[in-house]
């Protein structure tokens, strides 16, 4: 990197605020030059601007909880960093919606907001680190996108800094807006790839008053499916449902109702009625945090985790064939699914089989209309693609990419079809 | 339009699918916003994808901008045909493809109506949720264009939170697949760009719904207050009280009185009149109902009336959804405004409105959904009065004005097409629309899907496929290339 570029981003964001990458900083296997931590979204822009220009290739980093995620980037110059911009700028608690920098953990802005009695009704991985623009780039909804919706559901507004320097803001402060385009869709999932988020506006939603959780057991995968599509094809107004799989245990669902108490009592006799004869138990908090379990794998040389989607009718040919895979190829397994079809599958074993294992499980569900992701897998297999098939709405995905991010400076190589 | 191209349009959809001669060309020289007219050099009405992607060829090969068209209700111009262009109607693709109720999933052409999805899935007690106001004629990929809201949408969502999945033709005739059945397929949200995008990037041609169970029971509630001030204090005292009810809406005197004489919906006769919505199972909405009754009495409500049975609650509705028909009865024309302002900014923005309706001596009736704080004044005027529709005009622009400075925004729901482009510049900077406008270059390099909407100033897109040929646009010194 060219020493006079290094003194003009020292100038702009302040000498404590650049430093040398160390081996921490690597990603995906790729090592950095720089770690740049801009004080201000401005600052940021500006940074960003002075990178493209150099042509350098720009990592955006949040809380870095999922920064191995995507295929490794195929360039890494500068890792530029949301750590400073943590401000939550504005909680219109009576307005029932938040304004805040991309870089605040969501643990903190979950706090802040509880303080009115409200929450960003979203259950992300790890949220004492993860950050509002890493749980955006990534797209990291959990159990409750069931109930309130995905974060393409939650986010109203957004200001993004382009690698041309271009500060955008689109969408607004209200729920409801039609004026302009969504962008804020556009970078959600995006994984940075069209530019950083530097601010999000999110609709809230109340805490619940009350809330009742239970686990129900179920025989095998296929009396899992019929009870899950059951609760959905029902009148319960349940905020979450959740099936576990995995190794020889018998499957479990978690429910969780949010409501008054006369409404929960309500509910949990329907349940129980619903679920006749299979056994239902009360659950504790716990299962909030099932998503975090599939990481727990001891190894991560030897770990495989995937996000995959299916039609809920599909769920128990889904675990089926993961069975049979994890049998072929000697894997460890387990494996979540919410009941809108989203889930995560754990996968331990040699990286060999690991990657014929994952190979096998996208086909079949691609077949059907659904889609694997491999978010986590061992450096060692990094040869196999991490998002699958986009169809035939790559050349628009790679013709947006080319408007925005003409030189391809951000987290270049990361993305689906080699954006 | 030349001979040889009408041929072209008439072999790829016959005799029923092509409109030119100038008598019938008028019934779409502009969609439910009247006040702007452009004849459209011929209307094609195709009745299938392969037919939509053969026409939009055509337009590319000869640049020859086009205008998708539902049923041509919505009410910003956004179905508005464009000089030179031609309309594309898609009320012959009005079949419902697919219904899949384990996966609550309908996969529907643009042209279905959108109550008649609702229509097909209620026999298995299912919904499709967003219900505009037009819901009985306005199709579904009009609503598509607009993301259209409704009043349920406060607590189901709008148009994009239904829409799973589109099968899109691009101005170049190429077909695409956003989204599907399943949720997050890998890449960019494109379905989430498209939805709302106003016919400006494409075509749609398949669209794959979300539908939702019924809920258990359904109650509303009407209560009458004073004055909207204390109507409204009592939203956000249901709000604060962490209900999230299916729907809010607001009407003021000028609105009751109209609703009334259109369709007798028997509503008390007050100063601010709520009609609240709770649905889900038994027990919780009777829970909550008594706690919403408490909030209306304690800020004031003179009278609180549950409707007792669906054909009561139809009544109510059936009076807030003719609100803006209904304003003929009271005004011989009026202007339909969609504003939205943060819930909060209520009172100023409302005692705001009043001050200038009586500056400018016109009269304005306040429907709203207060839920999320769109607001719907419709600003009555007589154009045999010399100066009223000006003052009118000037009144309803300086309503969105009050919108943009409360933090809010130009449309909640109507979109921005035509009539609101110019209010975009106050609402977005520059870099702001420019972004946009890159985006949509990504789609349509050539500008050819509903040019001149949407944005205050055109853009042509730098690089292009295919040899260089002027835009009109530009030949006529009005944009320029970047």
């Amino acid at each position: 990197m060219h020493s006079s570029l290094r003194y003009k981003i020292i100038a702009l964001v302040g000498n404590e605020n650049v430093r040398v990458a160390t081996a921490a900083d690597a990603v995906a296997g790729v090592q950095p030059k720089l770690v740049i931590e801009p004080g201000t979204e401005s600052e940021l822009a500006e940074v960003l601007r002075l990178a493209n220009e150099a042509g350098l290739a720009v990592i955006p980093r949040g809380g870095g909880t999922k920064l191995a995620w995507g295929n490794p980037p195929t360039r890494a110059d500068l890792v530029l960093s949301t750590a400073q911009l943590t401000q939550i700028i504005e909680h219109a608690w009576a307005d029932l919606t938040v304004t805040v920098e991309a870089g605040c953990t969501i643990q903190r802005l979950q706090e802040t907001l509880s303080e009115h009695g409200q929450r960003l009704a979203l259950d992300p991985l790890w949220p004492k680190r993860a950050t509002v623009g890493g749980v955006l780039s990534t797209n990291d909804s959990g159990a409750l996108r069931l109930r309130c919706g995905g974060l393409r559901d939650l986010i109203i507004g957004a200001t993004i800094a382009l690698p041309d320097g271009t500060q955008a803001s689109s969408g607004g402060k209200v729920v409801k807006n039609v004026a302009g385009y969504d962008l804020p869709k556009l970078v959600t999932g995006a994984l940075g790839t069209l530019g950083v988020i530097t601010r999000a506006v999110f609709r809230l939603h109340p805490l619940p008053r009350n809330s009742r959780s239970f686990s129900i057991s179920a025989g095998n995968a296929e009396d899992m499916q019929r009870f899950v599509l059951a609760v959905q094809d029902s009148k319960l107004a349940h905020t979450f449902l959740q099936s576990h799989f995995g190794g020889e245990a018998a499957p479990v669902s978690d429910i969780l109702f949010e409501g008054t108490e006369a409404g929960l009592t309500a509910e949990e006799a329907q349940l129980r009625k619903l679920a006749a004869t299979r056994k239902v138990s009360q659950a504790g908090t716990s299962n909030w945090t099932a998503r975090e379990e599939l990481w727990s794998f001891s190894n991560a040389g030897t770990t495989a985790v995937a996000k995959i989607s299916l039609l809920p009718d599909h769920l128990a040919r889904t675990i089926d064939r993961v069975e049979r895979a994890a049998q072929v190829h000697q894997l460890r397994w387990r494996a979540l699914v919410y009941a809108t079809g989203l889930g995560w599958v754990g996968l331990e074993g040699k990286p060999a089989a690991l990657k014929d294992a994952l190979e096998l499980l996208r086909a079949e569900l691609e077949t059907h209309g659904g889609s694997l992701v491999a978010l986590e897998r061992p450096e060692k297999m990094t040869d196999f693609d991490a998002w699958g098939n986009a169809g035939d709405a790559l050349k628009v995905m790679k013709a947006v990419k080319k408007q925005l991010d003409r030189k391809g400076t951000l987290n270049p190589g990361r993305f689906v079809g080699g954006i | 339009m030349e001979a040889r191209i009408l041929d072209e349009f008439l072999a790829i959809v016959g005799e029923r699918g092509l409109i030119s001669s100038l008598e019938e060309l008028h019934t779409y020289e502009c969609d439910g916003l009247t006040n702007f007219r452009v004849m459209p050099r011929a209307v094609v009405l195709p009745n299938s994808t392969e037919q939509v992607q053969a026409i939009i060829r055509i337009c590319h090969r000869e640049r020859m901008p086009f205008v998708a068209r539902g049923s041509g209700t919505g009410l910003s111009g956004g179905a508005l045909p464009v000089t030179n262009g031609i309309v594309i109607g898609l009320a012959r693709m009005n079949r419902i493809l697919e219904v899949d109720f384990s996966n609550a999933r309908v996969v529907a052409e643009p042209g279905v109506i959108n109550l008649d999805v609702t229509g097909r899935v209620s026999p298995q007690d299912y919904f499709y949720a967003p219900d505009p106001s037009s819901q009985s004629i306005c199709s579904i990929g009009g609503n598509v264009a607009e993301n259209s809201g409704g009043a349920h949408c406060l607590k189901y969502g709008f148009t994009t939170t239904h829409v799973l999945g589109l099968e899109v033709v691009l101005a170049d005739g190429s077909l695409v697949h956003f989204g599907g059945k399943t949720l997050d397929a890998p890449g960019y949200d494109l379905a989430g760009v498209f939805v709302g995008s106003e016919g400006t990037l494409g075509v749609a041609t398949k669209i794959i719904l979300r539908i939702v169970k019924r809920p258990e029971c359904v109650r509303t509630l009407l209560a009458a207050f004073p004055s909207t001030n204390e109507a409204g204090a009592a939203v956000s005292d249901i709000i604060a009280a962490g209900m999230l009810p299916a729907a809010i809406e607001m009407m003021d005197n000028l609105a009751i009185q109209a609703a009334e004489a259109a369709v007798h919906a028997n509503y008390p006769n007050c100063g601010g009149l709520l009609l609240v919505e709770l649905d889900g199972p038994v027990a919780e909405v009777e829970a909550l109902m008594t706690d919403v009754n408490e909030i209306c009495r304690a800020n004031g409500a003179s009278e609180i009336r549950l409707a007792q049975s669906d054909a009561e609650r139809a009544l109510v509705w059936k009076g807030r959804k003719a609100a803006f028909a209904a304003m003929g009865r009271i005004s011989p024309n009026y202007i339909v405004q969609d504003g939205v302002i943060p819930r909060t900014a209520l009172p100023r923005v409302m005692s705001e409105i009043e001050r200038l309706s009586q500056e400018a001596g016109v009269r304005v009736a306040n429907v709203f959904h207060a839920g999320d704080g769109n607001l719907h004044p419709l600003v009555l005027y007589d154009r045999r009065i010399a100066g009223q529709e000006e003052a009118a005009e000037v009144l309803s622009s300086k309503i969105l004005e009050l919108c943009i400075e409360a933090g809010g925004s130009i449309t909640g729901e109507h979109g921005v097409g035509e009539d609101k482009k110019k209010a975009m510049s106050k609402m977005f900077a520059e870099p702001d629309l420019e972004t946009m406008q890159r985006v949509r270059c990504a789609f349509d390099p050539l500008q050819l899907s509903n040019p001149t909407k949407v944005f205050p100033t055109p853009r042509l897109c730098g690089e292009q496929p295919g040899e260089y040929l002027a835009h009109p646009a530009e030949s006529a010194g009005i944009a320029e290339r970047y």
